[in-house]
């Protein structure tokens, strides 16, 4: 289970990297989505597994630390919340600048004359 | 346990839901609403740092959760420092607004009201979990103000600044993840005393957690390789946003400060950031310095004298003692009053001189040219560090705070040449705006009277700093005799006592 978790983890966590250092909007919202995910199993993971154990005292023989799952509810809804944000600029940062890359220069347009008037027409 | 200590969290929240209600009636009545609660700030600052001053450290445990359990409020004496700064930003950035033109669109202020919170929240949060969410809090106002306005400029730049952010509080959670993993508490007192009993083999993991966490602190700082963002968010903000974010940077040497010098430098990994803090707070003087020395708009200039600022203040951080902490506090408090005054004059002076704005090139005659170059040779003076205001007292007191050896010439050297590209670089500014001038045009506007209040007011305050420098030095060693040894912040967090019925 705990080799499941740290692999999954991995890979949410390079996935996510990958995609961040990638040009354009979209895959770099991706990628922080992705890095948001692995990063918030991380937490959870450090309350430390256990099967069948409610986080309250009393309930059963053994018990969960309920501590690290208040705090990645936390952390989900603070991530969930900027992701919408990074979504919402992502669209204005297209609409103001014309293209998707992250730079706001579109290396792929080769004609000058091209990128003016689609300038022109987005405008 | 006095209510008052939760005033500078609440008293924002709470006004800036207010304002948002209030988005469609008069100016006048959200102005006032948005000025009173930020002067009721300030009154409160006073009283926490009055209270402090006394040898108060006042705790406040939310919920009746007796600490380490609870989340507790701490206002000790650089809590309180921190959000008396902070509050008079707020309220000179609220009496610029008045002037602004957009003010009614996009609720500015009650996005000053959020920004706020989350910095006072940061300031005196004595748990470091929530000290990420308040990071949080403030960080969604500041992306909101960064693009405020609107146009390619900002949308760029918000763009660079909020994902980079994104990936900073994610790196934030790891090393939160680590440090609870490891020991098990996220209370800042609490967490300080169970790191020296932690063993050998698992230091190495908290290191990781420590260092994992000076990176986001850092990128909230600028320091040298996370600085990039900076420059480009700060000089196309709106101004009286661009001041408020001076207070931002300050965050992030604070949270160093009170988390790593408090928590993370004890044994098993005593002296771990030395190695760390030294070159990149002499590499951060030294890339500021050349930026500054490039910079082709004023703006740009002041944010790049801004990541100097910051070198130096991870300097003093490096130092590590009493005087060096009194040092930073004072430089900082004078470093933030400054650049926002600065931010501000800026954009009096890109109003009058038209389609020039702040690009450091030939320009029309300002209008006010007189008393607007005067007001900048002033702030121009305090930045770079000259006698007789109070940026020069502020390097005297590190230059004087350094351990005499190899440090002492490093520091020495970086410090003075810096200083001299700035003034090299602010001289150059300053004649070019003033005397290399066209014929005068004179339909510009002339600067309104809530921006003369406004800017005056914090150059009045720098002034301030040093003819009652004697008291705010007294009130910063005290501080900095509390930072190296925090015996006293930690008894008063774990004895604080709930109320039982």
């Amino acid at each position: 289970m705990e080799l499941i978790l740290a692999i999954v983890i991995a890979v949410l966590t390079g996935t996510g990297i990958y995609l961040m250092l990638r040009a354009r909007t979209f895959p770099v919202v991706l990628g922080l989505t992705l890095f948001t995910y692995a990063v918030n199993l991380f937490l959870f993971a450090m309350g430390r597994l256990h099967y069948n154990a409610p986080p309250v005292i009393n309930m059963s023989d053994t018990h969960t630390d309920p501590l690290p799952q208040a705090l990645v509810l936390t952390a989900i809804v603070i991530g969930f919340a900027m992701t919408a944000f990074v979504v919402v600029l992502a669209l204005r940062a297209r609409a103001d600048l014309g293209n998707d890359h992250v730079d706001g220069i579109d290396i792929a347009e080769p004609e000058p004359a091209e990128t003016q008037a689609q300038e022109e027409a987005n405008s | 346990m006095s209510h008052l200590l939760i005033a500078p969290i609440l008293l924002p929240a709470l006004t800036a839901v207010l304002l948002v209600f209030l988005a469609r009636s008069s100016l006048k009545v959200t102005r006032v609403v948005s000025l009173v609660s930020a002067l009721l700030l300030l009154y409160v600052s006073l009283v926490f740092v009055v209270q402090s001053g006394a040898g108060i450290i006042e705790v406040y445990a939310l919920g009746n959760w007796a600490p380490p359990f609870g989340i507790v409020l701490v206002a000790d004496r650089l809590s309180s420092l921190m959000l008396l700064v902070n509050a008079v930003l707020v309220v000179a950035s609220i009496i610029f607004t008045f002037n602004v033109k957009a003010e009614r669109n996009d609720n500015l202020q009650p996005l000053i009201h959020f920004l706020t919170m989350g910095v006072n929240g940061a300031f005196l949060t004595g748990d470091l979990f929530n000290l990420f969410v308040f990071f949080e809090i403030m960080l969604i106002a500041s992306y909101a103000l960064t693009i405020f306005g609107g146009g390619k400029e900002r949308a760029k730049a918000g763009l660079h600044y909020v994902v980079l952010n994104l990936v900073g509080s994610s790196l934030f959670i790891i090393g939160l993840g680590v440090v609870y993993g490891m020991l098990g508490t996220m209370n800042m007192a609490d967490l300080a005393a169970k790191v020296t009993q932690v063993p050998a083999e698992s230091a190495p993991i908290i290191a990781a957690a420590a260092l994992v966490l000076l990176l986001v602190f850092g990128l909230k700082s600028a320091i040298l390789p996370l600085y990039f963002w900076l420059p480009r968010a700060y000089s196309n903000a709106i101004a009286p946003v661009a001041a408020l974010f001076a207070i931002m940077t300050k965050v992030g040497i604070y949270s160093i400060v009170r988390v790593h010098g408090m928590i993370f430098n004890q044994q098993p990994i005593v002296g771990l950031l030395e190695p760390w803090l030294w070159p990149i707070a002499l590499l951060t003087i030294a890339a500021g310095s050349v930026g500054v020395l490039g910079a082709k708009r004023v703006r740009m200039q002041i944010a790049y004298a801004i990541i100097i600022s910051v070198g130096t203040m991870v300097a003093a951080i490096a130092i590590n003692t009493a005087d060096a902490m009194q040092a930073l506090f004072y430089y900082l408090i004078h470093s933030t009053w400054i650049t926002a005054a600065l931010f501000l004059l800026t954009e009096v002076i890109a109003l009058q001189r038209g389609s020039m704005a702040d690009s450091i090139v030939r320009g029309p005659q300002i209008r006010q040219h007189t008393l607007l170059a005067v007001y900048f040779f002033i702030g121009a003076i305090a930045l770079v560090g000259m006698p007789p205001l109070s940026g020069f007292f502020g390097k005297v007191l590190l230059l004087k705070a350094t351990p005499t050896g190899a440090a002492q010439v490093w520091l020495w050297t970086i410090i003075l040449v810096g200083s001299l590209a700035t003034i090299v670089a602010f001289g150059r500014t300053g004649s070019t705006l003033f005397w290399r001038v066209t014929d005068l045009k004179d339909s510009k506007a002339k600067v309104a009277i809530s921006s003369w209040i406004s800017i005056s007011g914090l150059m009045l305050l720098t002034i301030g700093l040093v003819i009652f420098a004697e008291p705010v030095l007294a009130y910063l060693a005290v501080l900095g005799t509390q930072l190296i040894d925090p015996t006293h912040y930690f008894n008063a967090v774990l004895s604080t006592e709930v109320i039982t019925r």
